[in-house]
């Protein structure tokens, strides 16, 4: 939303004469197609400190032991100048004999969009006035209300055989009819229900099987991950995702360095650059230490369940064995890792 | 060796020479191109951001150009085609330019990729061995593959024929015919790997059927004739090449026929989506009437409609199709109608609605613009070079002769021939 306000700031604020004119005084420079590359006129911060060695690193899945270790501390090293503090970037691998599950609770969810917050400020996302990035939607859900007035007497004009009363064409519920950009004074409000959405970490996740680079992978334990250094923009995952749960970073990241969370993961909430995709990765950087993630943490109503599937004594397998379940699309057999359930 | 520098060199003079006219043509070019530098330089530095692209429509104005430009080069196939496998003489004479044409076409397409990414400096981690190729998971590295290949294919197919005219040699025919009939093969192999490119995505219902490819390559083979057609009358104008009347004859013959299955297949398409009327269909719906009052699409698509089912009845009519006079502009409104159709009018819809349900239009931004415009004016830049390149050797202005360092030996066999 917010980088559409600033392209209308934009158009009304230079007239097309005045943008062409300008153009004509800038052609010359640019002629020289391979120097404008490399010389970057007005560098962002965190694009004039990359170095030549992090330019040219190899893909992290295939980096060896030693490898990963210069890229994570020239990293650091680059983060911590960046933001004024020490900022630790993990390489902690999946944990044999886990899968991670996560159920959320429709019924309970009262839409506050903490969750959306938390995870914000958790996992570095891009924020302010030019481009805002949220891992999280909640969509709002209307409630059926039908009603006598409502009613279209007529029903179908007779010509088309079908006689139906016009009533039951309101949307209800139905999964996928939401919208995500509601503001109500208080939640939850009496005529909807919530159902938040991110990353579904499949199972067969088309994301992974179109990317031409192979830069987004599913680890061991289950997590669709990505590198950010090694993505190159095509946005072709992003075409594919049925959930909408990728997001790209349109311009440089805005991410203020008092904000900043310096506890990072390779694979997960280091910072990101302009150029690439991001997603959930279920708190990369949390989970495989044992921690909750961001949302599950924050939930108000303890409607978000992470756990191990592998373990029947996690809060997901307890989940999935007593409730009752459903994946969204299941007809694409993308198999979500991520179960809404109700009580 | 020394004599393909010096073909090199002399078939640039050949297409670097011209009048006024051709001077300023390449100059007017020059004149967007810059704007294409401009345009690129202000997208790297501050990222896609200065397009119009966002969260919703993701995919936009570069990759419409490029679904456009794909089929394009593909339709280069249908000079060569007729030329070798019907044996149709007059087609046979120009097919060169067919191939020439479809280098241009290519040499746009890759540009039009390389501005749709977000991080063009990373180009390299595509590229097998000193990067990673997701093939054969990955659509697009199959793109990948056809693409490069079709260029390779025709690069060495057109200028080794070029070659051995310019140095009135002998063609090695084994070779040189293996090379135009894989050729002829893989054309269709780039439109139909671009069809799947997008049509694999069950996420995005509106592309998401098997008549995507079949769709692609007679749209392809009706808009690339179409521009075949306006620059071999050009060539026809403005250089002593004579392309004879029954060239332009054969060509218009398939753009009735492509058109004609290309909008029984829209047909098809649209009964098929709206007769249900799923919410599947909501992308095809936005396209033909809006949605509640967005509606930016809706008088290109109309327009498209007019220009194509106009185009067609009037090339149905033998006598309108064979006259010279009308047919460029029978079919430049047909190209334009099927790159409005193929181009922003499959994008847009198809990533509209968002997977959630959610509409949003998409105007492309001014660097769009520039970057666009450019593409197509070094498309023309590269395509006017190698024609005239290619008529100059065609026509025999352009061969070899020993120059400056001329033997002795040279001098005799020259001496012996004339």
């Amino acid at each position: 939303m917010s980088k559409q306000e600033t392209k209308v700031k934009d158009a009304n604020g230079a007239t097309r004469r005045d943008f062409l004119r300008k153009a004509g005084t800038y052609t010359a420079a640019s002629l020289s197609g391979a120097a404008m590359l490399l010389s970057d006129p007005k560098p962002a911060k965190a694009t004039a400190n990359v170095s030549w060695a992090e330019h040219f690193q190899k893909n992290y899945r295939l980096m060896t032991d030693e490898e990963k270790e210069e890229a994570i501390e020239r990293l650091e090293k680059r983060y911590s100048e960046e933001f004024g503090k020490k900022v630790k970037v993990g390489s902690e691998p999946a944990i044999e004999g886990v899968l991670f599950g996560y159920a959320l609770n429709i019924q309970k969810c009262i839409g506050c969009r903490r969750c959306v917050k938390a995870c914000v400020a958790e996992n570095n996302q891009s924020r302010g006035e030019k481009q805002q990035i949220e891992w999280i939607r909640v969509l709002r859900m209307e409630k059926g209300k039908f009603s006598a007035e409502d009613r279209d007497v007529h029903g179908y004009p007779e010509d088309y055989g079908i006689q139906v009363g016009g009533n039951a064409y309101k949307p209800a519920g139905v999964v996928l009819e939401g919208q995500h950009y509601y503001e109500p004074d208080q939640v939850p409000e009496k005529d909807a229900f919530y159902l938040p959405m991110q990353c579904m970490q499949c199972e067969k996740p088309p994301c992974v099987k179109v990317c031409p680079v192979r830069t987004t992978y599913r680890d061991p334990d289950g997590i669709v991950v990505i590198d950010y250094n090694w993505c190159i923009g095509c946005r072709m995952c992003i075409g594919a995702c049925p959930y909408w749960a990728r997001r790209f970073n349109w311009g440089e990241p805005d991410l203020p360095a008092e904000e900043m969370n310096p506890d990072t993961h390779y694979l997960g909430n280091r910072p990101r650059m302009k150029g690439v995709v991001e997603k959930c990765t279920f708190c990369v950087q949390r989970t495989r230490k044992g921690r909750w993630t961001g949302c599950v943490e924050v939930c108000p109503v303890g409607a978000r369940k992470l756990g191990n599937l592998l373990d029947p004594e996690s809060d997901v397998r307890k989940v999935l064995a007593s409730k009752k379940v459903f994946r969204l699309r299941a007809d694409l057999n993308t198999y979500p890792k991520f179960f809404y359930f109700m009580d | 060796m020394k004599r393909f520098i010096q073909f090199i060199i002399d078939f640039l003079r050949s297409g670097f020479s011209g009048g006024i006219l051709f001077w300023a043509w390449m100059l007017f070019l020059s004149f967007f191109i810059m704007l294409w530098g401009y345009g690129e330089f202000v997208q790297i530095r501050d990222g896609m951001i200065v397009t119009g692209l966002n969260d919703q429509v993701s995919w936009g104005f570069y990759l419409a150009n490029f679904v456009f430009m794909v089929g394009v080069a593909a339709a280069a196939v249908t000079v060569v085609f007729p030329a070798y496998v019907y044996k149709h003489h007059e087609l046979h004479r120009i097919v060169v330019l067919g191939e020439m044409l479809a280098i241009a076409a290519v040499v746009m397409c890759l540009l039009f990729v390389t501005a749709h990414m977000g991080r063009p400096d990373r180009l390299w981690h595509i590229f097998p061995v000193i990067g990673i190729f997701n093939w054969p998971h990955a659509m697009l590295t199959w793109d990948v593959i056809v693409l490069t290949g079709y260029l390779a294919l025709n690069i060495i197919g057109g200028f080794y024929f070029l070659y051995k005219k310019y140095a009135d040699t002998e063609l090695n025919k084994t070779f040189y015919l293996s090379v135009v009939y894989i050729a002829i093969v893989w054309a269709l192999s780039i439109h139909t790997v671009t069809a799947f490119l997008i049509n694999t995505m069950p996420a995005r219902p509106m592309w998401f059927h098997s008549m995507m490819p079949i769709k692609f390559i007679t749209t392809a083979f009706a808009a690339g004739p179409s521009l075949i057609i306006i620059v071999f009358l050009l060539v026809r104008r403005f250089t002593p090449l004579k392309i004879a009347d029954e060239a332009f004859h054969a060509l218009s013959q398939i753009i009735v026929w492509c058109l004609g299955i290309a909008l029984f297949l829209t047909l098809s398409e649209i009964v098929t989506e709206l007769y249900p009327s799923t919410e599947h269909s909501l992308g095809l719906q936005y396209l033909m009437f809006g949605h509640h009052g967005l509606n930016t699409l809706v008088p290109f698509f109309w327009t498209a409609m007019a220009l194509m089912i106009g185009g067609f009845i009037l090339l149905l009519i033998p006598k309108v199709r064979k006259n010279l006079l009308v047919l460029p502009f029978i079919c430049l409104a047909v190209f334009i109608g099927i790159y409005i159709e193929k181009g922003m009018g499959l994008m847009l819809p198809g990533v509209t609605p968002t997977p959630i349900g959610e509409f949003a239009e998409y105007t492309p931004s001014n660097i769009e613009f520039m970057v666009v415009g450019g593409i197509w004016a070094i498309g023309f830049f590269v395509l006017t070079v190698l024609i005239k390149g290619a008529i100059g050797v065609i026509l025999g202005d352009v061969r070899y002769t020993e120059s400056e360092s001329r033997t002795v030996q040279g001098e005799q066999t020259k001496a012996a021939t004339t």
